[in-house]
């Protein structure tokens, strides 16, 4: 477990400069590290930590079932990554993923379907970040105003078509794909690692990726390069609504039922997650597995102060306390 | 010497005639002749306000004339915007050098104009020939960075303004225009770009180079077009000229 700390220094050099390899010691001193690769240092902490102080916490079948847990949150980074790239915020995140599922629940309820009811589902939510994409470039809205107002729009919206009553789904699709397993993983697991490939290739090898980075990096100058900001802005949120359509499917065949309700730590992780991958909330800076991996930190700390039997009320407070710490370190990120 | 000769096209990578631009009802400048030769560097100068931004706007399309015409590498209203001033082949150093920060020296080179290679409906960066090419665009210009690889945001602002310059030169630009590209050095950082426009005239570029210094414009330019109160008030040949006559053409005293 301690060789993504020994390999990590090694990429780092090699992607920062040619001509200068600084030794270990001095990488361990920079504090620019520590915040490039604050996510990967605190979940072997939190593995070594959870692994002493609970031998289980280590055990293959925690080890599964951590993963699968982690697996809505991974995608939902993703789609909050793509906008934060951008120096926008998507607060409408839960909300939209709330939205997906009642759509799917409902879908499915008329009697179409599961197919048809998940492919609405990622419709709909594709639609709502494609609508606060255009409200924030057209209006030219701030985006923190923009998704605080969609989450409330959306929920309403919820509220009203579910009547504020969970629809049960009881699909065998939806079954499988929350417990069934392809090797190590089970299928959740596996899509989140899909989302993690497509994404990284996105953001590191197609044309988009780098005018994405450019509109968050600098807006003007992206613009004056003849770059169209405002079309990149409202793909990000509609990648971001998109990601919310997959962790809704991920979400109902989890619970097998489609609730009206925002699940408010969903957000606030998302946006954690982000941040502890080392991810700019100015945008112009961002990776995949940062964030990604910021997620399964997250889920690693509400999993083992569970088999700690620590109460959940204290993983908020722990949550909290590890976000503001990242951001901290963050300052030193060059 | 004082008058302002007439355009002959055939040797002009840019050329204007009867220009005019109004903002309701302030004039910027009026009936307004210039022309750029090929493979020369030609500078505007004039005091704040005397109309050389405006005029260099109208020549990369970011504003349109009232009246004139524009006849650029032998084609009349060439572009009606600065993407089109583009395509057509003009390359603009902005002033606030249009970098961005966070991407690396390559990424910034190849901004909006990735190589890609495809495979099958998708296109992939192709980050080694782009590079590649970086690099030899760089030391083409004898242009010295750390590393291509290192982010913009890093660089001194004399290398980001030999950054930007390489960009414009690079994309295969017919004429690059540069707005006071040495404003914000220090003495050190100027000689740099200085010398790097010299090697650009070498390379036979054709380049627009808009300053406040007439030391540095007689040291770097082939032609010199003076600017005052919105008329072309002057052309001299550089080597024909000295700093006190530019200073009497500028302020109207000659």
């Amino acid at each position: 477990m301690s060789s993504p700390t020994e390999r990590a220094p090694v990429a780092h050099s090699a992607g920062a400069a040619e001509e200068s390899r600084p030794s270990l010691s001095a990488l361990l001193l920079d504090p620019s590290f520590w915040a490039d690769w604050a996510s990967v240092v605190g979940l072997v902490g939190l593995v070594i930590v959870f692994g002493i102080a609970q031998p289980v916490f280590l055990s293959v079948a925690n080890l599964q079932a951590l993963l699968l847990a982690a697996a809505i949150l991974v995608v939902l980074s993703i789609g909050q990554t793509f906008v934060v790239a951008t120096s926008g915020i998507d607060l409408s995140l839960a909300a939209a993923v709330m939205l997906g599922a009642i759509i799917l629940g409902l879908v499915n309820a008329a009697g179409y379907g599961i197919f048809i009811a998940c492919v609405l589902a990622v419709l709909a939510t594709s639609a709502i970040g494609f609508l606060n994409g255009l409200i924030i470039t057209a209006g030219k809205i701030p985006d923190f105003v923009v998704t605080l107002g969609t989450l409330s729009g959306i929920t309403g919206l919820g509220l009203i078509l579910s009547g504020g009553e969970p629809t049960m789904v009881g699909s065998t699709f939806l079954l499988k794909l929350a417990s069934g397993s392809f090797g190590p993983f089970g299928y959740p697991v596996w899509v989140a690692i899909a989302a993690i490939i497509v994404a990284h290739v996105a953001l590191y090898h197609t044309r988009f990726g780098v005018h994405l980075l450019a509109t968050g990096g600098q807006v003007e100058s992206a613009g004056a390069l003849g770059i169209r900001t405002n079309r990149v802005k409202m793909a990000a949120y509609t990648i971001s609504g998109f990601c919310a359509g997959i962790a809704a499917i991920l979400l109902v065949a989890r619970i097998g039922s489609a609730e009206p309700q925002i699940n408010t730590s969903l957000l606030l992780n998302s946006v954690a997650a982000v941040v502890l991958g080392g991810v700019s909330l100015f945008g112009g800076r961002a990776s995949i597995l940062g964030p990604a991996i910021g997620a399964l930190m997250l889920t690693a700390l509400v999993n083992g102060l569970t088999l700690l039997n620590v109460s959940a009320f204290y993983q908020p407070l722990a949550v909290g306390a590890i976000v503001v710490l990242a951001a901290l370190i963050m300052r030193y990120q060059k | 010497m004082s008058a302002v000769s007439p355009s002959s096209a055939s040797d002009a990578i840019i050329a204007c005639n009867g220009l005019s631009k109004h903002f309701g009802g302030v004039r910027a400048f009026t009936d307004v002749a210039f022309q750029a030769r090929r493979g020369e560097v030609t500078a505007v100068i004039g005091d704040n306000g005397a109309g050389k931004s405006t005029l260099i706007r109208c020549l990369v399309g970011v504003h349109v004339p009232d009246a004139g015409s524009i006849v650029f590498d032998g084609r009349e209203h060439p572009f009606s915007n600065p993407d089109g001033a583009r395509k057509a082949g003009i390359e603009t150093v902005h002033q606030n050098l249009a970098l961005i920060d966070e991407l690396t020296v390559a990424q910034n080179l190849f901004l909006n104009r990735e190589l890609v290679s495809r495979i099958g409906p998708f296109a992939f960066l192709d980050r080694k020939a782009m590079k590649r090419e970086a690099r030899s665009m760089l030391s083409r210009l004898s242009i010295n960075v750390p590393s291509i690889n290192q982010r913009v945001r890093r660089l001194s602002g004399g290398q980001r303004q030999a950054i930007s310059i390489c960009r414009a030169v690079g994309s295969g630009a017919k004429l690059v225009v540069m707005d006071e590209p040495t404003a914000a050095l220090g003495v050190q950082e100027t000689a740099n770009v200085e010398a790097l426009i010299r090697r650009l005239r070498e390379q036979s570029v054709s380049v627009i180079l808009v300053s406040h210094n007439f030391d540095q414009v007689r040291r770097l330019s082939d032609q010199i077009w003076v600017m005052r109160a919105g008329k072309m008030a002057a052309t001299v040949r550089a080597s024909e000229t000295s700093g006190n006559e530019l200073v009497a053409l500028v302020t109207g005293a000659a």
